[in-house]
C-alpha cells in the first residue's frame, strides 16, 4: 500500500450497546455482578457477627439497621445474590464435566436460573416474615 | 480490557435518510453502520427504504438492493450468498449471522445491520480481520504425525471420522468469536472460539500426533481460560456447531492428561 500520510484511525464497531441480550449471555454478566456482590454481603454478615461479639446494646442498633426497609431490601438482594450465585455455579459443575451445552437448553437453563433464584427468594423471605 | 463505550472516533452519530422508491408500498426500513475512510468524520446510522416486490427474502439480498438501486457506496463482503463461504457476516437485528442466511422475514420491524462487534472497521460493513486469520494460522490447522509416512492415505475408522463432525463444517465467518464479550475484552491474548473449535478438531484427530503439543500451546490463563462459558458463540453459529462445547472439550483433556 502507498499511502503516504499514514493510516486513517480505524473507528471500532459497536459491541455491548448493540448486542441482543440473550439469555446465556445476561445470566452470565450476572453471575459476574452477584459474585462480586457477594464479597459485599459477607462483609455484612461479619459485621453482623461482630456487633453480636461486642455488645448488646451495638447488637440491637445493628439489628434496627437490617430491619430498616432499606435494610430489608438489601438483605433480600443478598439472598437473590447468593442463590442466583449458587444455582449458575451448580450449572457450571454440569458444564465442567461436558453436559448442558445446546443451544436451545442451555438458553432454558439460564432462565430457569432466574425464575429459580427469584422463587427461592421469595419463599425464603415470606418463611422468614412468617415466623 | 473491559471497555464498556466506544472511543471518541467510534461514536455513531446519526445518519442521512436516503429517499423512499416510489410506486410501491411494500417497504422494508433498513438501518445500516456507515463509516468511510476518506471523510474523517465518525460512523453514522443510514436509513434506507427497499422495495420488497423487487427484492429476494434474505438480508443480504435487500443490501445489494440498496447498493445496486439506492446508494452505489455502500461497502460488503459478500460472495457464495448461500452460507458455505462466511464473507457476509455482520450484526443483523443484534446478532451476528450471515446475511444472506438470514430471511428479512424473520426480523420484526427495521432491519438494523453493523459489522461484526468490537472488531477495527476498514470501510462500512466490512471489518478488519487480520487478528481472527492469525490466531487460526496459530493452532497451526493441519495433520501433524510422528509415525512412518504410510504407503497410501492415512486410515481412520468410521467411528473416528464421526468424532469430527460438527467441527470440521465451521467456515471461518467469525460469527462466533466476535460474539463473544471475553474476545471483545480480550482478543489480543484470547484465541477465541473460532481459532479453539478448530484446535479441538484436531485435537480429536485420531490421526494427529500432535495432541501434547497443541495441548502445551493453549495451556495458559489467556489463550484458552478467557472463555467463561458465554455461550454467545454457540448461540450465533450461522453453521449451527457449539464452539462452547468444542471448549469445554479442551478443558476436560487439559484436566485428563494431569490425572
Amino acid at each position: 500500500m502507498s499511502d503516504v500520510e499514514g493510516r486513517v484511525k480505524r473507528p471500532l464497531s459497536p459491541h455491548l450497546s448493540i448486542y441482543k441480550p440473550i439469555p446465556t449471555m445476561v445470566v452470565s454478566i450476572l453471575h459476574r455482578i452477584t459474585g462480586g456482590a457477594l464479597y459485599v454481603g459477607t462483609l455484612l454478615m461479619v459485621w453482623w457477627l461482630l456487633a453480636a461479639a461486642s455488645s448488646e446494646a451495638y447488637f440491637n442498633y445493628i439489628n434496627e439497621i437490617m430491619g430498616s426497609i432499606i435494610g430489608q431490601f438489601i438483605l433480600i438482594g443478598f439472598t437473590w445474590a447468593l442463590i442466583q450465585h449458587m444455582l449458575g455455579g451448580v450449572k457450571h459443575l454440569f458444564w465442567d464435566v461436558g453436559y448442558g451445552f445446546e443451544k436451545v437448553f442451555s438458553s432454558r437453563i439460564a432462565i430457569f436460573t432466574l425464575i429459580g433464584s427469584i422463587s427461592i427468594t421469595c419463599i425464603i423471605w415470606l418463611a422468614a416474615y412468617a415466623i | 480490557m473491559v471497555e464498556l463505550t466506544l472511543p471518541k472516533n467510534s461514536r455513531i452519530e446519526p445518519g442521512k435518510t436516503w429517499p423512499k422508491p416510489t410506486g410501491t408500498k411494500n417497504l422494508r426500513e433498513y438501518h445500516i453502520y456507515r463509516w468511510s475512510p476518506d471523510d474523517g468524520k465518525n460512523p453514522t446510522m443510514d436509513t434506507y427504504f427497499v422495495d420488497m416486490d423487487e427484492c429476494g427474502p434474505m438480508v443480504l439480498d435487500g443490501l445489494l438492493w440498496i447498493k445496486d438501486n439506492i446508494d452505489a457506496t455502500l461497502t460488503l463482503r459478500r460472495s457464495c450468498r448461500e452460507g458455505i463461504c462466511g464473507s457476509c457476516a455482520m450484526n443483523i437485528d443484534g446478532t451476528n449471522t450471515l446475511a444472506c442466511t438470514k430471511g428479512i422475514e424473520e426480523i420484526g420491524n427495521v432491519v438494523k445491520v453493523y459489522p461484526l462487534p468490537h472488531m477495527q472497521v476498514i470501510k462500512d460493513l466490512v471489518p478488519d480481520l487480520t487478528n481472527f486469520y492469525a490466531q487460526h494460522e496459530a493452532i497451526e490447522p493441519w495433520l501433524q504425525t510422528k509415525s512412518p509416512q504410510p504407503q497410501k492415505e492415512w486410515l481412520q475408522s468410521h467411528e473416528d471420522r464421526e468424532e469430527l463432525d460438527g467441527l470440521y463444517e465451521c467456515i471461518l465467518c467469525a460469527c462466533c468469536s466476535t460474539a463473544c464479550p471475553s474476545y471483545w475484552w480480550n482478543s489480543d491474548r484470547y484465541m477465541g472460539p473460532a481459532a479453539l473449535l478448530q484446535s479441538y478438531r484436531w485435537l480429536v484427530d485420531s490421526r494427529d500426533e500432535a495432541t501434547g503439543e497443541r495441548l502445551d500451546d493453549l495451556e495458559d490463563p489467556f489463550r484458552l481460560y478467557r472463555c467463561h462459558t458465554i455461550m454467545n458463540c454457540t448461540q450465533a453459529c450461522p453453521k449451527g456447531l457449539n464452539p462452547a462445547k468444542a471448549i469445554a472439550g479442551i478443558k476436560k483433556m487439559m484436566v485428563e492428561r494431569k490425572v
